[in-house]
């Protein structure tokens, strides 16, 4: 039977398990949009196509399934820019189609065109422009398999209006085999001969840590890497990504490692003799100044992708695979090495006690208050209404390091965050996408009053389809984390931070139809919280007034090494410098 | 990261003969700053796969990074670094001199000779030569004609193959 491009695209999806898209249409994509309606998949109208791209990312890391955007030609593609770049950068499996001029106009600068394969070129994984609606399935086959294998990334379709209305055959068995790409061939089983020099190298350290970050979380590999900490003794500490691989209150984990990271985290990270990379990049937020990270530590790195392998530091023990496979190898040699050295082992408690000492010392902390809504206070009780259970998805800013930092996490893939490109204007639309993944989760948005205003329209989106996402706006009136730094590095020159005039968040949320609270007493925290957990049919969104030059600590000094944090001032006058 | 000696380096890729796949590798190295000395393009003895070789400058690290960032692109087979394999290596040039005295047309015809290269086109006071060899000796014949006076050349950039008994071909891994 012959089937119109659109009508292809669409089954295709299902045929790839797709339910839900989030997009927008236009002048490119009408003939998609015409057969829509006459298709299962469930289509989420956002106000905006970043708005829809942030959506399909967040979907796709609260459920572990690929995500999908549509969005029509040029404005709507180049809309789309910001939203594939933060999940690209993350790792995160989505694809998105937009619409072209027809192919016969390209390259004409024609209305509404541009080149959209071009301008993705650099924030993509892979992408294809079909010129012939007779590699449509195909193409679209590949791109799911390219998404979802090897590391997982953002494939972009761009489909020329000409290719969504001509008609050609389809298949659907032929659809049903396997992909073949034949220069595509990720490697996901670890080298047998690496993985016992790294057991013997586990085995036989003093002072190891486990440095997990989000390859962990996404091959699904957290069980694993815990129960080897379990077993050889090994301290834990965890990249932003990598947070949820690890129980927030598990004795042996330290918390976040960075440039915000824990005391703990980061002096552990810096005596150790052995550093156990798995799924993480060692990214300049997390190393500080590269040449003294971990300086006296033999490194394992274990990755997908083998060219993180070697990027920023030196390796001794590279392992290139999917975290998974690759634990479940090395785990069982663990465990053997582990049994035939029991006097390591005792030295190794020695080590674990050292660390959880540096985590009673020197602890996350702030300066309590009965007179205003100290930020930290309102992650902690958010922590506390949602049991620990919520999904969480943040903006970028100081509320996110807070949120980093103050909510303990239970279970993987429940913090939803932009790490790689710290995109401003994610919370809210990933909230939506995590909430429409993962119905029965309390789903909460941490954001900032910044943050909030680059993507609040999205607001419209959860209203229109009753999803009822919670949203906490720490507003602090600023630019919170640039204040921070123009407070510490700029001599407090406060330059085009200051967020005086506002909307009535209020208000504007009551004005969009969703419910709008407010607390600016430490005293009425709980109450709003409780208000806004009642709500079920739209979404909440709650003004925390905050105190507004809160700073986040301990903080790493750009240029600084991890042991060169400035902390907190533990309740005295001047900030203390650890050594 | 020790290794911080720069050399050029010769990189040979086979890859899938698609526009896109093209201009994802170019852009691998525009992207990081770093410039291509030298690129060449055409297809194999598959039409369907191209094979690029490219000259570019770059300490081992940086070498061995751009080596695994082109392997991730999803239309790459193979990626070598064929600097310090045996192989065959060979440059194409094509050069216009001028030649407007008998002496240096007699000068230019014991280059060519020397060279075992050949004049190709011609008018009252121009000879244009083609010399195909590797980059040394390519180099070695335009630093001796440079004086002669080069009115326009064109160089097609390295094309290499490692060799058989080398036993360290693409085709062997295919
Ligand atoms: C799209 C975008 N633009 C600019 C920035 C730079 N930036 C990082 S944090 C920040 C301030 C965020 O303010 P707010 O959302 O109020 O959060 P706060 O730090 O106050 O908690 C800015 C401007 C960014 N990360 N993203
Ligand atoms: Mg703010």
């Amino acid at each position: 039977m012959k089937l119109s491009g659109a009508e292809i695209l669409l089954r295709a999806l299902e045929l790839e398990g797709v339910d839900t898209i989030f997009g927008y249409p236009g002048g490119a994509v009408l003939d998609i949009y015409d057969r829509l309606p006459f298709s299962p998949l469930k289509h989420y109208l956002t106000r905006h196509e970043q708005g829809a791209a942030h959506a399909a990312d967040g979907y796709a890391r609260a459920s572990g399934k690929v995500g999908v955007c549509f969005a029509t030609s040029g404005p709507g593609a180049t809309n789309l820019v910001t939203g594939l770049a933060t999940a690209q950068i993350d790792s995160v499996p989505v694809v998105a189609f937009t619409g072209n001029v027809p192919t016969s106009m390209i390259g004409n600068d024609a209305f509404q065109e541009v080149d959209t394969v071009g301008i993705t070129r650099p924030i993509t994984k892979h992408n294809f422009l079909v010129k012939d609606v007779k590699d449509l399935a195909d193409t679209v086959k590949k791109a799911f398999h390219i998404a979802r294998t090897g590391r997982p990334g953002v494939v972009l379709v761009d489909l020329p209006k000409d290719v969504s209305r001509e008609l050609t055959d389809f298949f659907e068995e032929e659809y049903k085999t396997p992909v073949q790409i034949r220069s595509y061939k990720p490697v996901l089983k670890g080298h047998p001969g690496q993985i016992k020099r790294a057991a013997k190298a586990i085995a036989s350290a003093e002072r190891p840590v486990l440095y997990i970050g989000g390859g962990v979380v996404s091959s699904g590999a957290s069980d694993l890497v815990v129960k080897m900490a379990e077993v050889a003794n090994i301290p834990m500490v965890a990249t932003l990504m990598g947070l949820t691989a690890v129980p927030g209150t598990h004795p042996f984990f330290l918390g976040m490692l960075g440039m915000h990271g824990t005391y703990a985290a980061n002096m552990a990270v810096q005596e150790s003799d052995l550093i156990i990379a798995v799924g993480a990049r060692f990214d300049d937020r997390v190393t500080g100044r590269l040449s003294d990270f971990a300086p006296n530590a033999k490194v394992i790195h274990i990755d997908i992708d083998s060219a993180e392998i070697g990027k920023n530091r030196a390796v001794d023990i590279p392992i290139v695979g999917d975290a998974k496979l690759v634990m479940e190898e090395l785990l069982p040699e663990v465990e053997k090495q582990v049994a035939k050295n029991r006097e390591f082992y005792r030295v190794r408690e020695k080590w674990i006690v050292k660390v959880r000492s540096w985590l009673e010392r020197y602890p996350l902390w702030y300066e309590p208050s009965d007179r205003v809504i100290k930020p930290q206070f309102v992650i902690e009780k958010i922590w506390e209404i949602t049991k620990g259970e919520a999904v969480i998805t943040t903006d970028v800013g100081q509320h996110q390091m807070w949120t980093a930092q103050y909510y303990k996490f239970r279970y993987p893939r429940q913090l939803i965050t932009s790490g790689g490109l710290g995109t401003m204007g994610f919370g809210v639309p990933a909230a939506i996408g995590a909430k429409v993944g993962r119905p029965e989760k309390v789903v909460f948005c941490i954001s900032g009053d910044g943050s909030f205003q680059m993507n609040m329209q999205e607001i419209v989106t959860a209203v229109h389809y009753n999803i009822p996402i919670k949203v906490a706006i720490i507003n602090n009136n600023f630019l919170g984390m640039v204040r921070q730094w123009q407070g510490i590095f700029y001599d407090r020159n406060y330059s085009q931070v200051h967020l005086d005039v506002q909307p009535d968040f209020v208000k504007l949320v009551e004005a969009m139809g969703g419910v709008g609270l407010r607390a600016e007493k430490p005293q009425e925290v709980e109450a709003v919280l409780k208000e806004a957990m009642a709500v079920e049919d739209r979404p909440v969104v709650i003004d925390f007034i905050v105190d507004r030059e809160e700073d986040v600590f301990p903080m790493v000094p750009p240029g600084g090494a991890l042991h060169e944090m400035l902390l907190p001032n533990y309740g005295k006058k001047k900030e203390k410098k650890a050594v | 990261m020790e290794k911080r000696e720069e050399r050029k380096h010769i990189i040979s890729v086979l890859v899938e003969n698609q526009p896109g796949a093209l201009a994802r590798i170019i852009e691998l190295f525009s992207s990081r700053g770093y410039n291509i000395e030298s690129l060449n393009v055409g297809h194999t003895e598959d039409p369907t796969i191209s094979r690029l070789t490219m000259v570019a400058k770059g300490d081992e690290h940086t070498i061995e990074q751009i080596v695994k960032q082109l392997r991730r692109i999803v239309d790459v087979f193979k990626v070598r670094d064929l600097t310090d394999k045996r192989k065959l290596d060979r440059e194409l040039l094509i050069v216009r001199l001028s030649v407007d005295t008998a002496e240096k047309k007699e000068e230019v015809k014991r280059l060519v000779e020397i060279f075992g290269a050949q004049i190709v086109d011609l008018s009252h006071d121009t000879y244009t030569v083609e010399l195909t060899g590797d980059e040394e000796q390519v180099d070695a014949f335009l630093q001796l004609i440079k004086p002669i006076g080069i009115k326009e050349m064109a160089r097609t950039g390295r094309v290499a193959m490692v060799r058989a008994l080398q036993g360290d071909t693409f085709s062997d891994e295919r």
